[in-house]
């Protein structure tokens, strides 16, 4: 793990979890798999400390243990899965899109607290949706049920590895931690529950004070009573198949830039039907016919199979590969090549940032030597038609800044460099790497940033809170203009402006 | 290696023309110290993506970093080890939640009513020291509070200036550790959820 992602790990623990589990969880990270008491010797928290921290970590999947030989132990963490913490408004904005409200709150929740059960999700998520509601509507458990359910079929939430149901035969002693295993075919399986009920909306405050000491304990000695259905099966929500969904989007939003709308919705079909069938790490989805695209098209489209199959034969014999013909069964095979399309893409990205730091006759540079693969000095002046000095110059920049490279080629074997052609090359994989780790020290330096910003103004932002407070609690009790006027007149007008600019600050870091 | 060093001092090792240079063209000037740190760009950056769905995005992450703040998953950090000797009575914070088992408790009032001697109690502290676990530690600290009014001499770890700053920090942690204690009574979840996984991850 390079040390900017170390950087962003800490600070992204730091803001959601406190100090402690941002010291165990840095640790682990830099150090790799260590058991508990080495954990807490190296670094000087007390062991109470250190086991409270790791349940936090290991409950949102970001910590995995392993039992070693002689029983110790040793605790991993999971660096790329802490930086996923920063896509999780991505997520959330996603199931609301396709699921409305009620996906959103469910994913929400399974994000918040790592794993829980379905019944306690469905039941938070009902108590939220009903404080949402107008007065007298409650939400009724079946409908959240039924959308996690979907989600589930859809295998946007998948089952957490469970504790292997022993025959307890063998009485031996027990292993110092349980072996979770998880199988391919139930991770999505959904357990038949009757979850009847609907949503609590929480009551005034003045009914919450004085009915809560008692309805503490009768509401406690309820739960004990009925147990749990599910108890034992946890869900989480799965990344992976998130990605999965980013990607789609992405491709078929480069089709409808590069064609029309039309194809970018025959992309989008063949994609969903492969969705399921197709493991994420594919080089390709399944070899669909033409009959069957047609026959799932949504149903709004109304184009004749011609018209089809001529979109279907353009959008393979475009340069940029996306879809490619694999057969000629069924109306032509047609298969959406999923590796050559993300290179595509990647490679897109690359050459829009050296156009956007560079200018565009370094991008001319930049792309000329993508598609020629490797060119000496003299031909990339020659190709791209730029005088000597100004590409000799381009290219040092370019070359600085990792975007190029140098390949030598020696002609004797004693690589003197007046003998040795240099050749300046774009390695891709390389290049897209390096732009990656920068996009996270900026992620880094964005929240530093605005936490500093946020220190700074404390005070301004502390009154501008009490004063709003304030005019909210005058305007409940039906104050005069006049008052509220001099209330608002306690922020004088520079610290307004201060303010806003505040605010825009930290909003432009927070996006 | 050293021989051409007078005759041969014009002459490049490698063919200039290939990096770039003519001859006898003027080379550009020699670095003399590190760049800037913010150095100028020519172009300024493109705008941020904005949009319904940015925004929407922006208001949910400023949501999610508060509610975060408040699960509890959110560990606080502990109170700095106080010399309660020095402090009034009142100071200290009555803990309605004690960490650690219940049989710590009971082992802890015992050791209270048998260390009476003020001597015992010193080198039981550096007995445990010397042992130097993190639980022991709590352990001391529960034993220090509960012989604090009996032993009546002081002892000369603290100053006055720590003392003061101890002193504020603890009335900060005081008013977290209330607000903490209340959000306790009321959160039904809180016991069941992480109990559950605790089983899973110790041993």
């Amino acid at each position: 793990m390079t040390q900017a992602e170390i950087k962003l790990c800490s600070l992204l623990l730091q803001e959601h979890f406190g100090e402690i589990v941002e010291k165990i969880g840095v640790h682990l990270i830099r150090t790799g798999s260590q058991p508990l008491r080495v954990i807490a010797h190296d670094t000087g928290t007390s062991l109470d400390q250190v086991k409270k921290a790791l349940c936090v970590l290991i409950q949102h999947n970001l910590v995995i243990y392993q039992v070693h030989k002689r029983g110790v132990v040793e605790y991993e963490a999971q660096c790329s899965r802490v930086l996923r913490m920063l896509r999780y408004p991505r997520y959330i904005y996603t199931a609301k899109t396709l699921y409305s409200d009620t996906g959103e709150l469910i994913v929400e929740e399974l994000l918040l607290n790592g794993k829980m059960t379905m019944s306690a999700v469905v039941k938070k998520v009902a108590d939220r949706l009903t404080e949402t509601m107008e007065d007298g509507k409650t939400m009724d458990y079946a409908e959240v049920s039924n959308t996690f359910v979907r989600l589930a079929d859809t295998h946007f939430v998948q089952r957490c590895p469970w504790v292997p149901a022993t025959e307890n035969s063998d009485p031996g002693p027990l292993p110092p931690a349980p072996i979770l295993v998880i199988s391919e075919k139930d991770m999505y399986l959904v357990p038949k529950l009757s979850l009847i009920g609907k949503g609590k909306r929480r009551r005034s405050s003045d009914e919450d004070a004085a009915g809560e000491p008692k309805a503490k304990r009768p509401k406690h000695n309820t739960d004990n009573k009925e147990p749990i259905p599910d108890d034992g099966i946890y869900w989480q929500a799965n990344l992976d198949r998130f990605h999965q969904h980013f990607r789609d989007q992405a491709i078929v939003s480069a089709v409808a830039n590069r064609m029309d709308q039309t194809s970018s919705e025959i992309v989008r079909t063949m994609l969903r039907m492969s969705e399921i069938t197709t493991p994420s790490t594919a080089p390709f989805t399944q070899p669909l016919s033409s009959n069957e695209i047609f026959r799932s098209l949504p149903v709004g489209y109304n184009i004749s199979k011609q018209v089809l199959d001529q979109y279907l034969t353009l959008l393979a014999d475009d340069p940029l590969e996306f879809v490619g013909k694999s057969g000629d069964s069924g109306g032509g095979m047609y298969v959406i090549n999923l590796h050559k399309a993300l290179g595509s893409l990647a490679t897109a990205t690359l050459e829009s940032v050296v156009q956007e730091r560079f200018g565009s006759r370094c991008a001319r540079i930049f792309r000329l030597v993508l598609q020629k693969k490797h060119l000496e000095q003299k031909q990339v002046e020659d190709f791209a038609m730029i005088p000597a000095k100004e590409a000799k110059d381009m290219l040092y920049k370019m070359l600085s800044g990792n975007f190029i490279s140098l390949q030598e080629i020696p002609k004797t074997p004693d690589h003197a460099p007046s003998r040795t052609f240099y050749l300046y090359t774009v390695n891709i994989l390389s290049a897209a790497r390096m732009l990656l780790h920068r996009c996270y020290k900026s992620i880094a330096n964005l929240i530093e940033r605005r936490q500093f910003e946020t220190k700074e103004n404390k005070r301004l932002l502390e009154k501008s809170q009490r004063v709003e407070a304030i005019i909210a609690s005058m305007q409940a009790t039906g104050a005069e203009d006049a008052q509220l006027q001099e209330i608002e007149e306690m922020i004088t007008v520079p610290e307004r402006q201060q303010l806003e600019t505040l605010k825009r600050n930290v909003n432009k870091s927070a996006s | 290696m050293a021989g051409n060093k007078g005759r041969g001092r014009a002459a490049y090792t490698f063919n200039i023309e290939a990096v770039g240079f003519g001859r006898g063209e003027k080379l550009p000037d020699v670095v003399l110290k590190p760049p800037p740190l913010f150095p100028d760009t020519d172009y300024k950056p493109v705008p941020l993506k904005a949009g319904e769905g940015e925004d929407y995005m922006l208001a949910l992450k400023q949501e999610l970093r508060e509610t975060m703040k408040r699960m509890p998953y959110y560990i606080e950090t502990p109170e700095e080890k106080q010399d309660w000797r020095r402090l009034p009575r009142e100071m200290m914070p009555r803990k309605k939640c004690k960490k650690g088992p219940k049989s710590e408790k009971a082992k802890d009032t015992g050791k209270g009513t048998s260390l009476t001697n003020t001597a015992d109690v010193l080198k039981k502290i550096e007995e445990l020291e010397k042992r130097g676990d993190g639980e022991k530690s709590d352990e001391e600290n529960e034993e220090k509070e509960g012989s604090k009014e009996k032993s009546k001499e002081g002892d000369e770890e603290e100053d006055d200036d720590a003392a003061e700053q101890e002193e504020y920090d603890e009335e900060e942690q005081e008013e977290e550790n209330d607000y903490i204690n209340s959000y306790f009574e009321d959160g039904d979840d809180f016991g069941a959820d992480s109990d559950d996984n605790m089983d899973e991850a110790t041993y």
